[in-house]
């Protein structure tokens, strides 16, 4: 496959494993489950093939935990799942963060509680920002709306795991997973020169040994170590990433993200047609939440809308990022419902600052 | 007048270097010290100290990294073998092991060790079983002894709604993957010697790339048996090799040591 002046017309998840490809990724391990199936079936192949490492666990955490154990050896690694997958891997990922394991895994979400259904879904947004297992830690997570997208930003999250030493999750859902879009595969696979791995095991030849550890027990160990932390999650602030269309003048700004922000800018795009001043704030980064630039829109006097795929968790960060100015208002559309441009039309025009008053 | 004797000294016996120089932890009379003195000497004479990767578990076993310098990685409860095929898978070339207890293995990690077994990982796993959840303090095990007390069994284990000890290097030796199958204890010098050996060719295995090896070792926790050191040794001796025979229940060489 030739690069650079390539378009793929490939599904969200096929974008994903040519994205991890690209960013070097030398260890996969996959448990299969719908919508995300493509992912584990492009790898099996294609890492393979360029010499990586494929392996299909037993179990959702065991797949997880092979992801720990191959990061903890300085590996570019990954998994992949659909939220009730997830769900099993947060055991794993807070040891990742205790241990400061930079492992990748993409979540491709479904909805839930429980079985839920394959449809798309955005549930998973608390899990994914507070952290998701036990104990004080967050996952660095970034959302793809367009299949372009899903695959650069999964060639970041590689870096940003190793720049940070931490979990990061790309957080998809079945729109993302199952639609296709051309892409441009414009990244040359990375060659990684095994610099920067200082911490990573290899057995220790001529050197201390190193301990990869999450356990502190002695008095004030552990507050010291989630100091630390805390610490490298404020630092991971300067990656915020967001999108904004038409906000310059708008009175009102629809917030969504991944897909939702997606269907949210066609809706945009019509009123503007109809001349209603209307804007989209697509954070793409979702740890860290872009507070700074929902803020200074908030402190121009606009007013805000918060559109998810859920039943509304994101709109507490909304909330949060501009609560010395403003509130947002809340339209869900509840997993089990595909959202259509169309629909939204409505609930954007009653949350206009002329009509609410 | 006494004359000097003039010798030139001779080193005739040395602590191999991996193992850390510091006083134990453990409880008087528990056996993780010797296995881990075992390890010393295996991994020393082997050469592969510098090669190797130590998947420390979740129990009084996570505190290995306090004794062999060896580089480490913490894994979840019961995840040691999911998380040594990782490092395995991602460096084949170093030596790797897991070192695990009988409630990490054999309970909550029954599946990782299954399905490692199964695809013949080229590692080595070291079992340490001695019936209960020792950090805990003494709960009822997987391998828990039927009628044997503990603190979540305290009429005894009951056949009827706990079932029976799982004999974990049978049902490891029964996979047509695994390499290399035995169960030692260290309960006094001639068995200790024997598990040193059979120990030896669990990483030996490795180091030849023929597979996945595993090695339980019948281990004593005085503490939560409520028992004196020597107590508990006899235990070992007498009721758990009744019930946990000691041998080799699978070697693809076949060459009997």
């Amino acid at each position: 496959m030739k690069k650079n002046d390539t378009n793929l017309l490939v599904k969200g998840n096929e974008a994903i494993a040519l994205g991890a490809v690209a960013a070097g990724c030398e260890c996969y391990f996959a448990y299969p489950i719908t919508p995300q199936s493509e992912i584990p079936e492009l790898l099996s192949e294609s890492l393979v093939e360029v010499g990586g490492t494929f392996v299909q666990a037993e179990s959702e955490i065991a797949a997880a935990n092979m992801l720990l154990g191959a990061t903890a050896c300085g590996k570019r690694a990954m998994t992949s799942s659909s939220s009730p997958g997830i769900a099993l891997k947060q055991e794993a990922i807070s040891y990742m963060a205790g241990s400061q394991l930079p492992g990748v895994i993409v979540n491709i979400c479904r909805g839930g509680p429980g079985l839920g259904s394959i449809d798309p879904s955005q549930g998973d947004y608390y899990q994914t920002t507070r952290g998701g297992g036990h104990g004080d830690y967050r996952t660095l997570t970034l959302a793809p709306a367009s299949c372009q997208e899903a695959y650069d930003l999964t060639i970041r999250a590689f870096d940003l795991a190793f720049l940070y030493r931490n979990p990061v999750v790309v957080l998809g859902d079945a729109i993302l997973g199952q639609m296709k879009e051309p892409i441009k595969n414009w990244k040359e696979r990375v060659v990684l020169d095994g610099k920067g791995l200082d911490w990573s095991l290899s057995g220790a030849r001529n050197r201390e040994p190193r301990l990869l550890k999450s356990l502190y027990l002695s008095d004030g160990a552990l507050a010291g170590h989630n100091r630390k932390l805390q610490e490298k999650y404020q630092a991971m602030r300067k990656e915020c990433d967001w999108e904004e269309y038409r906000t310059q003048d708008a009175e009102l700004i629809v917030v969504a993200f991944g897909s939702m922000g997606r269907i949210a800018k066609s809706a945009v795009r019509k009123l503007r047609e109809k001349n209603e001043k209307v804007g989209l704030f697509r954070p793409i980064s979702l740890y860290p939440f872009p507070e700074a630039p929902l803020d200074r829109l908030a402190a121009q006097g606009k007013g805000f809308l918060t559109l998810e795929n859920n039943a509304g968790q994101m709109v507490d960060d909304v909330r949060l990022a501009i609560r010395r100015h403003a509130d947002s208002g809340l339209h869900c559309v509840l997993p089990g419902h595909l959202a259509n441009p169309d629909d939204l039309l409505g609930p954007i025009e009653e949350a206009m600052p002329a009509k609410a008053g | 007048m006494t004359q000097a004797i003039q010798t030139e000294e001779k080193q005739v016996f040395r602590l191999p270097d991996v193992l850390a120089d510091t006083a134990t932890h453990f409880c008087p009379g528990c056996h993780h010290g010797i296995v881990h003195r075992l390890l010393a000497d295996v991994l020393d004479q082997l050469g592969v100290v510098q090669d190797t990767i130590c998947v420390a578990s979740v129990g009084c076993s996570v505190f290995i990294y306090n004794y062999l310098l060896l580089d480490t990685v913490e894994s979840p409860h019961g995840r040691a073998a999911a998380v040594a095929t990782g490092v395995k898978r991602a460096n084949p070339e170093n030596v790797v092991f897991t070192y695990q207890g009988d409630g990490d293995l054999a309970a909550i990690g029954l599946s990782e060790i299954m399905y490692a077994a199964n695809r013949g990982e080229n590692m080595t796993v070291v079992f340490v079983n001695n019936t209960v959840y020792g950090m805990t303090g003494g709960q009822l095990a997987p391998t828990t002894m039927v009628g044997q007390k503990t603190t979540t069994s305290q009429q005894g284990r009951s056949f009827e709604t706990d079932g029976a000890p799982l004999k974990m290097t049978e049902i490891i030796a029964g996979l047509p993957g695994v390499y290399f199958s035995a169960r030692v204890a260290v309960n006094n010098v001639k068995n200790i010697k024997k598990a040193g050996k059979i120990l030896k060719k669990g990483f030996a295995n490795q180091v030849q790339h023929k597979g996945f090896s595993f090695v339980e070792f019948l281990a004593a926790c005085p503490t939560n048996w409520r028992m004196t050191p020597v107590e508990a040794n006899e235990r070992v001796g007498g009721e758990m090799i009744d019930y946990f025979p000691l041998g080799i229940f699978k070697d693809n060489d076949n060459d009997g040591l």
